[in-house]
C-alpha cells in the first residue's frame, strides 16, 4: 500500500478516526493491528519476516536484560565481599555470556538480511539459468526494521535501556506502521517515549499532522514522481543518453531523491505527529550543506547515527583498535598514526552502509567513494587552514554559495552510482559528461523527449523553486507551520488550501500515471 | 499572535470551507472532457436526462452499432414510434444492463432492442470508453453497479465520484470548448442517434483473425441474463439484434450462440448482416467509415426496416399525441439543421433514400 495511495488515505482516515474514538490505553494495540495489516496488505508472504526479527530480537533482549539485572544485583549484593579485581573479573564472564545471546540474534538477523539483499542480485543470474524458484522476494522495509530492531538489542546489552517485557509493545515499536518501510531508523529511548501512552485529541497536533503529510504529498507526486520518466529514460538507456543527458539525469536523479525520500519521511512524521506521537527526524536540508562531511550529518540523520554509534564507536574503542592505534602512531607518526584508526573503522562503517543499500558492487563502492572523499577532505584540512588564513572570503556569502553548490555537485555525482547498472557504466556516463558534447542537442529539444514535456519542466521548475524558497524559509526561520500559526485564519487557511489545490492539480498520479513506489521502500 | 473571538474562528473556517468547495466545483467543471469537439460519444450519455418526455416506447441499448444505426426520427415520421437510444461507445453489455436500469427509473418502454455485438467482450477493454459509458449517467445504485461491473485494474471508484481526481491533468490540454461549456453542454445526438451524412463504401475489408475460443464469456452471458430477466420483469419485450457493421467480423461461431439463445429463450433475434437485400442497405453509400458504421442513409433505411417489425411487436403508433407530435416537430427541425449544417461541413447535397 502506497503512503500516496487512495487506500492509504482511506486507512489513515479510519485509522485516525477509531484511534481519537477507543480509550487512550488501547490506541497502542490499535496502532498494532494497523501496522500488521499495513505490512500484510503489502505482502502476507513479507509477515514472516517481520515477526521473525520481532521474536529474535525481543527474546535476546529479554535474556541480555534478565543476564544484566542478576549481574547488577549480583554485584550488589555482594560489594563489600568482592575485590575490585573479581568484580571486573564476574563482569567480563557475564558480559561474554551475554554477548554469545546477542551474537546469535545478530547473526540471525544479518542472515535473514543478507539472504534476501544476497537474492535481489543473484536472481538475475538465476532468472537466466531458469532457477527463479530461487529468488526471494524483498520484503518490504526489512533494511529498516532490522536496524530498528539491533538498536534496541544494542540498547538493552549496553544497559542504556530496559528490555521491554510486553512482547506485543516490543512488536509495534519495531513494526509501527509510518516509519516501517522507509524509516526513520528510530531508538527505542525516543520512540517508546509516546508510543504507547495515551494521546487525548490535540486540535494542533493533528492538524500539524495533517499540514506535514500535505507537505509530503507535494514533495513525493509535484516533483518526484513528475521527473521520474525523465531520470528513467535516461537511466534505461546510458549508451545513447551521454554528455549533457548524463548530466541532467545527475541533476534530476538527485532532485528525484530528495523530494522522494523526504517527501516520504514528511509523511510518516506527519501520521505520527497526528496520532501524538514522535518520530525523530530524518534530514536537516542536506543540500545546503557546504561539505560531504555536513551532508552526511544531515541526509538520513537516523540511519548515519545508526552506524555511528552501533558501528564506528564500537569498532574505533575497541581493544583491538587501541592496540593498533598504539602501533600506528609508532609507525606512522603521531599524527597520520592516530587518525589511521578512525579511517579503518570509517571504512567499515561506509563498507556497510554500501552493502546495507544494495549488495550489488556499484553501492559498495558507492559507500567507499564517499569513504575517499570523506577522509581526503580530513587530510586536507590543514591545507585549506592555511589557504582560508591567507584569502580571508570563507565567511562571505559567495563563497558559502560556492561551497554548497559544490557539494550539490559531489552529491549528484556520487548518486549516480544508485542509478547507474554497474561501476563501469558509471564512470562512462560521468566521464561523458566531460567528453560528449551535445548541449546544443539538448537545448533544442532533446530534453523534451525524455518522456516530460515543456508543461512537466514549468511545474518541475515551480516545485523545486517553492521547496527552495521554502527550506530558506527553514533555514532562517524555522517550522513555517509554527510561523503560519501566528497568522490570522484566512491567511494560513489559503495557504493550505493553495498547497492542497497544486497537489490535487498538480500531482502525478491517477491512470496515464505509473504510480512510483519510493525510492527507499525497495531498501 | 492576533487573537480572534470564537465567531470569526468559526466564521473564517466556514468561509475557508465554502471557498475550497467553490474553486474544487470550479476546477472540476473546467477540467472535466467536454466532448463537443472532436470526441463527442462522452456526451451521449448525459443527453437521455434532458429529454423532459421521457415516455419513450422503445429503448435501444448497445454500442456504436446502435447509436450510429438506428434514425428515431425516422422511425416516428414513418411509423409513429416514439424511441430512444442509450448508446456509448464500445458500451459493454454490463454498462447496456445497468443503462437499462437506470431508464426504467424514469419510464418502462413497450421494447429494448438491445444489440449483441459487446458480447464478444467478457471484462472491460478501455477506461476511456467505460468513462464515456459511465460518466454521463446519474447518480444512483444503476450507476454504482455499472461502475463497479466495469472498471478495469489501474481505475478506482474515487475517481468516478470525483472526477476531478482523474482529470486533473488536463490542466496543460485545455481548449476553448472547456471555458465555453463548464457549465453547460451541447446537444450533439438525434434522441442519442449521432448523424454522419458523408460516406466512404466499404473496400478491402479484413478478414476476422481465427480466435483460440469463441465462446462468450460468463460475465458477458450473465448480463444477457440480466438484460432478459429485467426486461421479463418489466413486462418489456425484448428484440435482439445484429447491426449490419463489417468489422469487425461477427463469427458463425458467435452467430449460433446468439441463435441458440433466442431460440432458448424464445427472443426474436434480427441479424442485419443477414438481410442486405431486404433492408436495402449498400455499402458503397450507406456507411461513413468503409462499413463500421452506417451514415444517414444506412441509418434511415434500418430504421425504416425495423419500424414495421417494432410495431409487429406491438409497440403503438403515437402520431397524433400532442405533446409528442409538438416534440418531434422540434426534433425533426433539429434534424434537418444538421443535415444542412453537415451538407456545408462536407460539401455534400444529401437525398433521403426513404423520399
Amino acid at each position: 500500500m502506497l503512503f500516496t495511495s487512495y487506500g492509504f488515505i482511506l486507512f489513515i482516515a479510519v485509522l485516525g478516526v477509531l484511534y481519537y474514538v477507543i480509550p487512550g490505553k488501547a490506541q497502542w494495540i490499535l496502532l498494532l493491528a494497523a501496522s500488521y495489516l499495513f505490512y500484510a496488505i503489502a505482502g502476507p508472504v513479507f509477515v514472516p519476516y517481520l515477526l521473525a526479527v520481532t521474536l529474535i530480537v525481543y527474546f535476546a533482549a529479554r535474556i541480555i536484560g534478565r543476564k544484566l539485572n542478576e549481574q547488577n544485583a549480583y554485584l550488589k549484593e555482594h560489594k563489600e565481599e568482592l575485590s575490585k579485581e573479581a568484580r571486573k573479573e564476574y563482569k567480563a564472564a557475564e558480559k561474554k555470556k551475554r554477548m554469545t545471546f546477542q551474537i546469535i540474534a545478530v547473526v540471525l538477523c544479518v542472515l535473514i538480511l543478507a539472504v534476501v539483499k544476497l537474492s535481489a542480485v543473484l536472481s538475475a543470474v538465476w532468472q537466466a539459468k531458469q532457477l527463479s524458484f530461487l529468488s526471494i522476494a524483498m520484503p518490504l522495509g526489512i533494511s529498516f526494521y532490522t536496524l530498528q530492531a539491533l538498536s534496541y538489542l544494542f540498547d538493552v546489552s549496553r544497559g542504556t535501556i530496559e528490555a521491554e517485557k510486553n512482547i506485543f509493545k516490543f512488536a509495534l515499536f519495531v513494526s509501527f506502521f509510518p516509519q516501517l518501510v522507509q524509516g526513520p531508523i528510530s531508538r527505542y529511548k525516543d520512540l517508546s517515549a509516546t508510543l504507547y501512552t495515551p494521546h487525548p485529541f490535540n486540535k494542533q497536533a493533528v492538524a500539524f499532522g495533517l499540514q506535514r503529510i500535505l507537505w509530503g504529498f507535494f514533495k513525493k507526486l509535484v516533483i518526484a514522481d513528475r521527473i521520474l520518466p525523465a531520470v528513467q529514460t535516461i537511466y534505461s538507456d546510458l549508451n545513447s543518453y551521454t554528455g549533457a543527458y548524463a548530466f541532467f539525469g545527475m541533476l534530476f536523479y538527485t532532485i528525484q531523491l530528495y523530494a522522494d525520500f523526504t517527501g516520504g519521511i514528511d509523511i510518516t512524521i506527519g501520521i505520527a505527529e497526528m496520532l501524538g506521537i514522535k518520530v525523530q527526524e530524518n534530514f536537516n536540508l542536506p543540500y545546503f550543506s557546504t561539505s560531504l562531511k555536513v551532508y552526511w550529518r544531515r541526509w538520513h540523520i537516523s540511519m548515519c547515527s545508526w552506524f555511528r554509534d552501533y558501528v564506528f564507536y564500537p569498532l574505533s574503542s575497541s581493544k583491538g583498535m587501541q592496540k593498533f592505534t598504539k602501533f600506528s602512531k609508532n609507525h606512522f607518526g603521531k599524527r597520520f598514526g592516530k587518525r589511521l584508526p578512525v579511517y579503518i573503522s570509517s571504512f567499515v562503517v561506509w563498507l556497510l552502509t554500501g552493502l546495507w543499500h544494495g549488495a550489488g558492487a556499484t553501492f559498495v563502492v558507492w559507500g567507499l567513494f564517499n569513504w575517499f572523499v570523506l577522509m581526503a577532505s580530513e587530510e586536507l584540512e590543514p591545507l585549506y587552514e592555511r589557504f582560508h588564513k591567507r584569502f580571508a572570503f570563507s565567511e562571505k556569502l559567495p563563497y558559502r554559495i560556492f561551497q554548497i553548490l559544490r557539494t550539490f555537485g559531489l552529491i549528484c555525482a556520487l548518486n549516480l552510482f544508485d542509478v547507474c547498472k554497474s561501476v563501469g557504466e558509471t564512470f562512462r556516463a560521468f566521464g561523458s559528461i566531460f567528453t560528449f558534447s551535445n548541449w546544443k542537442q539538448a537545448f533544442s529539444g532533446g530534453l523534451l523527449n525524455l518522456g516530460i514535456g515543456l508543461s512537466d519542466y514549468l511545474v518541475l521548475t515551480a516545485g523545486v523553486v517553492i521547496l527552495f524558497l521554502v527550506s530558506l524559509y527553514k533555514n532562517k526561520k524555522g517550522d513555517p507551520r509554527i510561523s503560519l500559526t501566528e497568522r490570522i485564519r484566512p491567511e494560513k487557511y489559503a495557504v493550505w488550501l493553495i498547497l492542497f489545490l497544486i497537489v490535487l492539480i498538480f500531482g502525478t498520479y491517477g491512470i496515464g500515471y505509473d504510480s512510483s513506489q519510493f525510492i527507499y521502500n525497495q531498501f | 499572535m492576533k487573537k480572534q473571538g470564537k465567531g470569526k474562528r468559526i466564521a473564517a473556517v466556514i468561509i475557508t470551507l465554502l471557498v475550497a468547495a467553490g474553486v474544487l466545483f470550479f476546477l472540476e467543471r473546467l477540467l472535466v472532457p467536454k466532448y463537443v469537439d472532436d470526441v463527442v460519444e462522452g456526451a451521449f450519455v448525459a443527453e437521455y436526462y434532458k429529454e423532459e418526455n421521457k415516455d419513450f416506447d422503445v429503448i435501444f441499448i448497445g454500442d456504436c452499432e446502435v447509436y450510429e444505426n438506428f434514425s428515431p426520427v425516422v422511425l416516428w415520421n414513418e411509423y409513429g414510434i416514439n424511441s430512444y437510444i442509450r448508446g456509448s461507445a464500445e458500451q459493454y453489455i454490463w454498462q447496456s444492463y445497468y443503462l437499462l436500469e437506470d431508464t426504467l427509473r424514469y419510464h418502462k418502454p413497450q421494447v429494448v432492442v438491445f444489440n449483441i455485438q459487446s458480447l464478444q467482450f467478457n471484462e472491460s477493454q478501455s477506461e476511456a470508453y467505460n468513462r464515456m459509458s459511465i460518466e454521463g449517467m446519474r447518480w444512483s445504485a444503476s450507476k454504482v453497479g455499472a461502475i463497479k461491473a466495469s472498471m478495469t485494474e489501474d481505475e478506482h471508484f474515487i475517481e468516478y465520484v470525483f472526477p476531478l481526481l482523474r482529470y486533473h491533468s488536463r490542466w496543460n490540454e485545455l481548449t476553448k470548448a472547456d471555458f465555453e461549456y463548464m457549465f453547460h453542454s451541447k446537444q450533439v445526438t438525434h434522441n442519442g442517434y449521432f448523424m454522419r451524412i458523408d460516406a466512404r463504401p466499404a473496400e478491402d475489408v479484413p478478414p476476422g483473425r481465427p480466435l483460440a475460443d469463441y465462446s462468450f464469456g460468463d460475465k458477458a452471458m450473465m448480463y444477457l441474463d440480466k438484460i432478459r430477466l429485467l426486461c421479463e420483469k418489466n413486462d418489456i419485450k425484448l428484440l435482439l439484434i445484429k447491426a449490419p457493421s463489417l468489422y469487425p467480423e461477427w463469427y458463425e461461431e458467435y452467430e449460433m450462440q446468439v441463435e441458440d439463445y433466442a431460440e432458448t429463450y424464445d427472443l426474436p433475434y434480427i441479424n442485419f448482416l443477414e438481410i442486405q437485400d431486404q433492408t436495402g442497405i449498400d455499402y458503397t453509400t450507406d456507411t461513413y467509415d468503409g462499413g463500421l458504421h452506417m451514415n444517414l442513409s444506412g441509418a434511415e433505411k434500418l430504421a425504416d426496416y425495423i419500424g414495421p417489425v417494432l410495431l409487429d411487436m406491438g409497440v403503438s403508433d403515437r402520431r397524433g399525441d400532442p405533446e409528442l407530435d409538438a416534440i418531434w416537430e422540434e426534433n425533426n427541425a433539429d434534424y434537418e439543421a444538421e443535415i444542412k449544417e453537415q451538407e456545408a461541413l462536407y460539401g455534400l447535397n444529401y437525398t433521403s433514400p426513404l423520399n
